[in-house]
């Protein structure tokens, strides 16, 4: 003798409208996840202006030039923060803007930007440069050496205090900025004063 | 009774089903095994421009290789690819190719390629045996192909050899070569064999040469995948030792005390199996002052006073040549169609000849498109023990030559002891790198070259015990294609060679 098992029908209604609903914020789930993915690709990769007001301060930017290898003091007349750390950042974003721009002497890849700097005492500077700075940079020891040794210089020049340097993409060490210049160690300031040297010597 | 008829077929076709599946599986594993085993075949390509080798592919059923990549470094070559078609230029000849097609046009005259031309991503691959037709047009000259062994001779390139048993002494036999030449050396019971595999060796009159010396009898001489070799059977254990100029080998009974250093430098050395597999070549023969053994080894070594079986005994090199990038890292995109890595490999092959043309034992890291990390390669050079490595780059901007010392990282861990820091190892040899460089600087200059001497944080050099610099070539001039000519390589080669050789001295002992 077989015994059927009864179902409510209460039940079977129940279901429908459960398994309705996960069908209904499914479909709703993939629209906005498409929406919320095609301005982001869309996005503006050029770096943050900043947005810094109030007095101006005189500095040293050491500006690199491709054509003839050299790195050459230049004085900017900016605007400052007075955080130590700010000051830093807007220092090497000024440095960026030269660089990006369309008549720049050492082009960088366009998006390229100064996440953050770091000045931990005693006398650590740690750069945070995104991916679009590295991943697009050009490859070449020289090439490389002058966009280390224009970052370093500028910052040692105009925040006292600061012996060894660490440049971080993206947060996270990388082993050379595009092949060639070494990022896995710390930077011995002193010693690019004197790479300085050389490089503001042309040829 | 259905039923159960139903249930045994279906049990059958389930078991022939499950042995079909097992025995597929099997024979993947078994083709994958065998492909696995297979090993690549190489071409290597004997040349006054270069020495090289290159890999040899497999199309149906056919050996084809890329004929832009073969061309590459005999002159100025440019590859034009318009599916069906690819154009070459070299030395302004022009090849016109057509995909599928076994006929070629080289300034207009019709080749038989006796094969159908492949393309595959832009590379041109064109018939082995097709070289002896293709070359002599393109390069205007002769060209000699081994298609069995997988060499090649473009020119009147060959180095000769005669083998000889001195009347004086029979358990002596001397290889006298026309040529500097750099085999790696490996010894098994009753036999030493040389393999050469950079050097254009070419066959003596017979394959077999008997000396009638009760020691050494007799030595033949083959050809297999790109090499020669050269073996030599033995009644003792033999050593093998290297005249300063490299055209003189001499064989001689290994007494058990050099048997022992030998074998322990084996060990450690640049010629263990992890470093071949590493893409370094270059191994050879131990000359007299090899490291010293340790007494533990000596002791081994005279109670038995065989070689071990298969031991190779490393040479002791000079120089040490890295050719920067390589394998999956292509340094500099020179141009859409040249990479910094194949820049550097040929100019590692350059100077090496350069230096060895001077008396100066070298060794090439990567003479092959290998993967080396940054460690490895500080790794080979400080465990060969040369006296100077030199660093080569390429690049596109700015022109001439620049060369680099190192700029130290800041700090480090202290030395201690025998032991260096990893990360400032060079520390100590730094006043040596920049006499190196400064001596190479002042030839450089000899040969009206615009050069450069800076710091740079460009490792493996921090990472190097003893004098080491890098060399970025540069274009002579705003053109990019100069980079790649003969002529530019050989000046600058020439130059580093002759920098090299000037403070050889300073530098240290020559092996």
């Amino acid at each position: 003798m077989i015994r059927e098992t009864m179902i409510p029908r209460s039940f079977f209604i129940a279901l429908s409208v459960l398994l309705l609903a996960v069908l209904s914020m499914s479909i709703y789930a993939w629209y906005m996840r498409g929406r919320a993915a095609g301005p982001l690709a869309s996005s503006d990769t050029r770096p943050v202006v900043p947005l810094v007001a109030g007095p101006t301060e005189r500095v040293t930017l050491f500006v690199a030039y491709d054509d003839v290898g050299v790195l050459h003091a230049q004085s900017a007349q900016i605007p400052l923060p007075s955080v130590r750390q700010q000051r830093a950042e807007e220092l090497l974003r000024a440095l960026l803007a030269l660089y990006l721009d369309k008549s720049s002497p050492h082009p960088l890849p366009q998006g390229s930007d100064i996440r953050s700097v770091y000045l931990v005492d005693p006398g650590l500077a740690v750069i945070d440069i995104n991916a679009a700075f590295a991943d697009g940079h050009r490859s070449g020891v020289l090439s490389e050496e002058l966009t280390v040794a224009s970052l370093i210089q500028t910052l040692s020049a105009n925040i006292p205090g600061i012996l060894k340097v660490k440049i971080l993409v993206e947060g996270k060490e990388r082993e050379t900025l595009a092949g060639h210049a070494d990022l896995s160690n710390f930077f011995d300031v002193s010693a690019v004063n004197q790479l300085t040297a050389q490089l503001q010597a042309a040829l | 009774m259905h039923s159960n008829r139903s249930r045994i077929s279906g049990h059958a076709i389930r078991g022939s089903r499950s042995i079909g599946v097992a025995a597929g599986t099997l024979l993947f594993f078994a083709v994958l095994l065998v492909s696995a085993a297979a090993p690549e075949r190489h071409l290597s390509i004997y040349s006054s421009a270069a020495n090289y080798s290159l890999p040899i592919v497999r199309r149906e059923g056919r050996d084809y290789i890329g004929l832009l990549e073969l061309l590459d470094p005999q002159g100025t070559v440019s590859a034009k690819s318009e599916p069906p078609r690819w154009r070459l230029h070299c030395n302004n000849i022009l090849g016109d190719f057509t995909v599928d097609k076994s006929h070629a046009l080289i300034q207009g005259r019709d080749i038989d390629l006796s094969g159908k031309f492949l393309l595959e991503n832009g590379h041109g691959l064109v018939p082995l045996s097709s070289l002896n037709a293709l070359l002599p047009r393109f390069l205007g000259g002769p060209a000699t192909l081994h298609e069995e062994s997988g060499r090649l001779f473009i020119g009147s390139i060959a180095t000769h050899f005669t083998a000889t048993v001195p009347p004086d002494d029979a358990s002596h036999l001397v290889f006298r070569f026309t040529a500097p030449v750099n085999p790696s050396v490996a010894s098994e019971p009753g036999k030493l064999r040389m393999t050469f595999s950079r050097e254009p060796l070419t066959a003596p009159a017979s394959p077999t040469l008997t000396f009638g010396s009760k020691t050494i009898p007799s030595a033949t001489y083959s050809e297999n995948n790109g090499a020669a070799e050269i073996t030599v059977t033995t009644t003792v254990p033999l050593m093998a030792s290297f005249s300063p100029d490299g055209r003189t080998i001499t064989l001689a009974p290994a007494k058990s005390q050099t048997t022992a250093i030998a074998t322990g430098v084996t060990g450690s050395g640049v010629t263990g199996p992890g470093v071949t597999a590493s893409g370094v070549t270059g191994s050879g023969p131990a000359a007299t002052s090899a490291p010293a053994a340790t007494p533990a080894q000596n002791t081994t070594a005279a109670q038995s006073p065989a070689a071990s079986p298969s031991a190779s005994v490393p040479r002791r090199y000079f120089a040490v040549v890295d050719a920067s990038h390589g394998g999956n890292d292509r340094g500099e995109a020179l141009s859409t169609t040249l990479a910094e890595k194949d820049v550097t490999v040929a100019f590692a092959r350059r100077l090496r000849q350069e230096l060895e043309n001077r008396g100066i034992p070298t060794l090439v890291l990567r003479d092959s498109d290998a993967n080396l990390s940054l460690d490895e390669r500080a790794f080979f050079a400080n465990t060969t023990h040369a006296a100077v490595y030199v660093a080569l780059h390429a690049a596109s901007n700015g022109h001439g030559v620049r060369l680099y010392t190192a700029l130290l990282p800041y700090g480090g861990e202290e030395d201690r002891g025998p032991f260096r820091s990893w990360t400032t190892a060079q520390q100590s040899s730094i006043p040596l790198s920049q006499a190196a460089a400064a001596s190479v600087a002042v030839e450089l200059r000899k040969q009206q070259v615009s050069v450069r001497i800076l710091t740079a944080p460009l490792r493996p050099l921090n990472n190097i015990v003893t004098a080491a610099l890098a060399v970025e070539v540069a274009p002579p001039a705003s053109d990019l294609s100069q980079l790649t000519s003969p002529d530019y390589q050989q000046v600058i080669a020439s130059a580093v060679a002759n920098g090299i050789a000037a403070i050889r001295g300073q530098l240290g002992d020559a092996p």
